[in-house]
């Protein structure tokens, strides 16, 4: 192996492993590929034959699973992944718009990096929040409503070390500290669990219903539960 | 122009499963243990497992995943007392374009989510359960890994739940982008380690799910529902909805309309009352074409902004409710570059399993990309039919059917669109650039 694996990276592969029936170690196998992503940004030849290694299974079965999910990336990434949703809806929206201006501004296309190495940019498939369009993500964390000139300002301060509060969710960390919770591993700032609010799109139609004092009528939560006869 | 909307349509709002966003900090345990946090739980806990399917049926609660198969059959298929581990496996892959309602509730109200699971597994006697959630729902995770840490300290995780003799082991698991594992099958092989593939049905996971073994499969939404009808009683929640779609459900408008956002109302509200609560359509527009339930349900038009969006009711008018995401286009939208922006998203997402749908969608996409670049012809559009006359029911699973929804239905209600591009009557929507730069 190119990359030695730190103890740490073992353990914590240990303890995934352990999350699944003991005979059913390969549950394991999405998560893990997520961990040795936290190690070196990328699903690498040493980062499939680890995974392997630890499940017992064929560097190829490895292979064939990393090499189908888009958030395995099989060529290193920068620290900001910057994802575009372009599908349908934020399309039209101007995600269209916001995609192909930083495509333009940071000299990249789809699943490239800067040449500074500080941003990989790609085009993303709906991202659920279809409510907020158009919207973008950086490390998964959402930027809504966004424009081209909007994006363009977020990644400069993204290159020049900063690290803009997401619209949504919590507050920035790295891919690879992204990739660890992926990984099925707790947020290890307390204030990342407790970041975000919900935006208005997502409490639109209930504060429509607490303003004019809509409740649906007759909850009682003594309501007993019928029991069947006995069989 | 944003108006407000008048009594009646607001009636028609009925917060339950939305109620606790409210609330900021949902989310903690202690927070939502004052807000009927596991309540559900404990008065389940106290009823036979048999009971609690009986509940479930008796409310008419259907899959809220887009499919609508009654939930309660769906618990009463497990086999009982067959010496073989159960399992509860939750959907929460939402990824279908337009829907966006799971990612919220599993942020903001975690723990509902988890109660559910709780009460569904005890109800099947399942001692493990997963909830699979999309890789890129960082934040819904994060939340979510926090409840379930939360829930086992508190007890109603692990062994002896609250003394009821009952084990429950409970994990989040992050997919890692693909559409396809949001199709139960294909969800369960990904599960399990392997490509997110669909399996062949039968056998149906109910006997041999995850591991070979009886698993259930939910959606989000309805384990959600769960607590909310072991409190309430199945009547309550039948005083909701249609006879046939009974409770409540979570609309989700995106697009063209002035407060785009999530609606909880009564199944069987219309697209009409759905636009007044959100303000109205945005000034100069004006509605043209929509997807009741995401871009794999045939696109509806102006002509069906009064049917109500029941599971019957929208199949009776061509179309599939699916997941409730309704997405608005208007008069200045193209349904002709829309169905293509589906369709690539369908080829990119095809597992490429079974041949009509990995080929059909790679060259559905390159019929559209001539149309929009102005190089289109006549057979074209015979060809786009018939290609989806050898997707649609001869796919191994929904992806491919869903592709054919945007095609089929923008070609049926705007086919005219379509021959504007070819006939050089609107200028081509694709330069030579673009299509370069395709992938």
């Amino acid at each position: 192996m190119t990359v030695q694996y730190s103890d740490d990276l073992r353990a914590k592969a240990i303890q995934i492993v352990a999350r699944y029936p003991a005979d059913r170690s390969r549950s394991a196998l999405l998560p893990l590929l997520h961990l040795v992503q936290a190690e070196e940004g990328h699903v690498s030849p040493a980062g499939v034959e680890f995974c392997a290694e630890m499940l017992g299974i064929t560097k190829a079965q490895v292979g064939a699973v990393a090499t189908f999910y888009t958030m395995y990336k099989r060529r290193p990434t920068a620290d900001w992944l910057v994802s575009v949703c372009t599908n349908t809806m934020c399309n039209v929206l101007g995600g269209q718009e916001v995609y192909d201006r930083l495509s333009e501004h940071l000299g990249v296309g789809h699943e490239e990096t800067t040449a500074d190495g500080s941003v990989t940019l790609e085009h993303a498939e709906c991202l659920a929040a279809c409510d907020y369009g158009p919207v973008m993500t950086v490390n998964y964390e959402f930027f809504d409503k966004v424009d081209a000139d909007g994006a363009v300002g977020l990644v400069e301060k993204l290159r020049g070390g900063e690290r803009p509060m997401p619209s949504r969710g919590a507050r920035l960390c790295t891919l690879k500290e992204m990739a660890v919770q992926l990984a099925g591993f707790a947020d290890d700032r307390p204030e990342g669990v407790a970041d975000g609010v919900a935006g208005e799109p997502t409490l639109r139609g209930v504060r429509l219903a607490q303003e004019h004092g809509i409740s649906v009528p007759g909850f009682d939560p003594e309501t007993p539960i019928k029991a069947q006869e006995a069989k | 122009m944003s108006t407000a909307p008048r009594r009646e349509v607001l009636e028609k709002l009925t917060p339950v499963l939305t109620k606790r966003w409210l609330s900021p900090e949902a989310w903690r345990l202690d927070v939502y243990e004052q807000l009927d946090g596991y309540a559900a739980l404990r008065k389940a806990l106290a009823a036979h497992p048999d009971d609690l399917i009986q509940l479930i049926k008796d409310s008419g609660l259907r899959g809220r995943g887009g499919a609508g198969f009654p939930t309660g059959l769906k618990w009463g298929f497990i086999p009982q007392n067959d010496g073989k581990p159960h399992y509860l496996v939750v959907n929460a892959d939402e990824g279908e374009p337009g829907t966006c309602k799971d990612l919220p509730l599993m942020t903001h109200d975690p723990h509902s989510l988890i109660e559910g699971v709780i009460i569904a597994a005890y109800a099947i006697r399942a001692n493990r359960a997963y909830i699979y959630i999309r890789g890129e729902a960082v934040n819904a995770a994060r939340r979510l890994r926090n409840a379930v840490d939360e829930a086992y300290k508190a007890g109603y995780l692990g062994t002896n739940i609250l003394g009821s003799g009952h084990d429950l082991d409970l994990v989040v698991h992050s997919g890692a982008g693909a559409y396809i594992c949001g199709e139960e099958t294909a969800l369960l092989d990904s599960l399990e380690g392997f490509r997110g593939q669909p399996r062949l049905r039968p056998p149906f996971p109910a006997t041999h799910g995850l591991y070979a073994s009886p698993t259930v499969v939910n959606n989000v939404g309805t384990i959600a529902s769960v607590p909310y009808i072991v409190l309430g009683g199945a009547a309550w929640w039948k005083t909701m909805g249609t006879e046939k779609s009974s409770g409540p459900m979570i609309y989700s408008l995106s697009g063209r309309i002035t407060n785009p956002g999530q609606y909880e109302c009564g199944l069987g509200v219309t697209l009409r009352e759905l636009i007044e609560l959100a303000g109205g359509m945005l000034p100069g527009h004006n509605l043209k074409f929509w997807t009741p339930g995401g871009s794999s349900t045939p696109l509806l038009t102006a002509e069906h902004m009064d049917v109500p969006l029941d599971f019957e009711s929208v199949a009776a008018a061509g179309s599939i409710l699916g997941t409730t995401a309704t997405q608005l286009f208007s008069d200045q939208d193209c349904p002709v570059y829309a169905t293509y922006k589906w369709l690539e998203f369908y080829h990119h997402e095809s597992c490429g399993k079974c041949t009509p749908c990995r080929e059909g969608n790679f060259w559905m996409v390159r019929v559209y990309r001539r149309i929009l670049s102005g190089e289109g012809t006549f057979e074209d559009l015979d060809t786009l039919l018939d290609t989806c006359d050898n997707i649609l029911g001869r796919s191994f699973c929904g992806l491919g059917d869903g592709a054919t929804s945007p095609v089929t239905s923008s070609l049926q209600y705007f086919k005219q669109d379509y021959l504007d591009y070819i006939e050089g009557r609107t200028a081509p929507r694709l330069t030579g650039k673009q299509l370069v730069g395709a992938h």
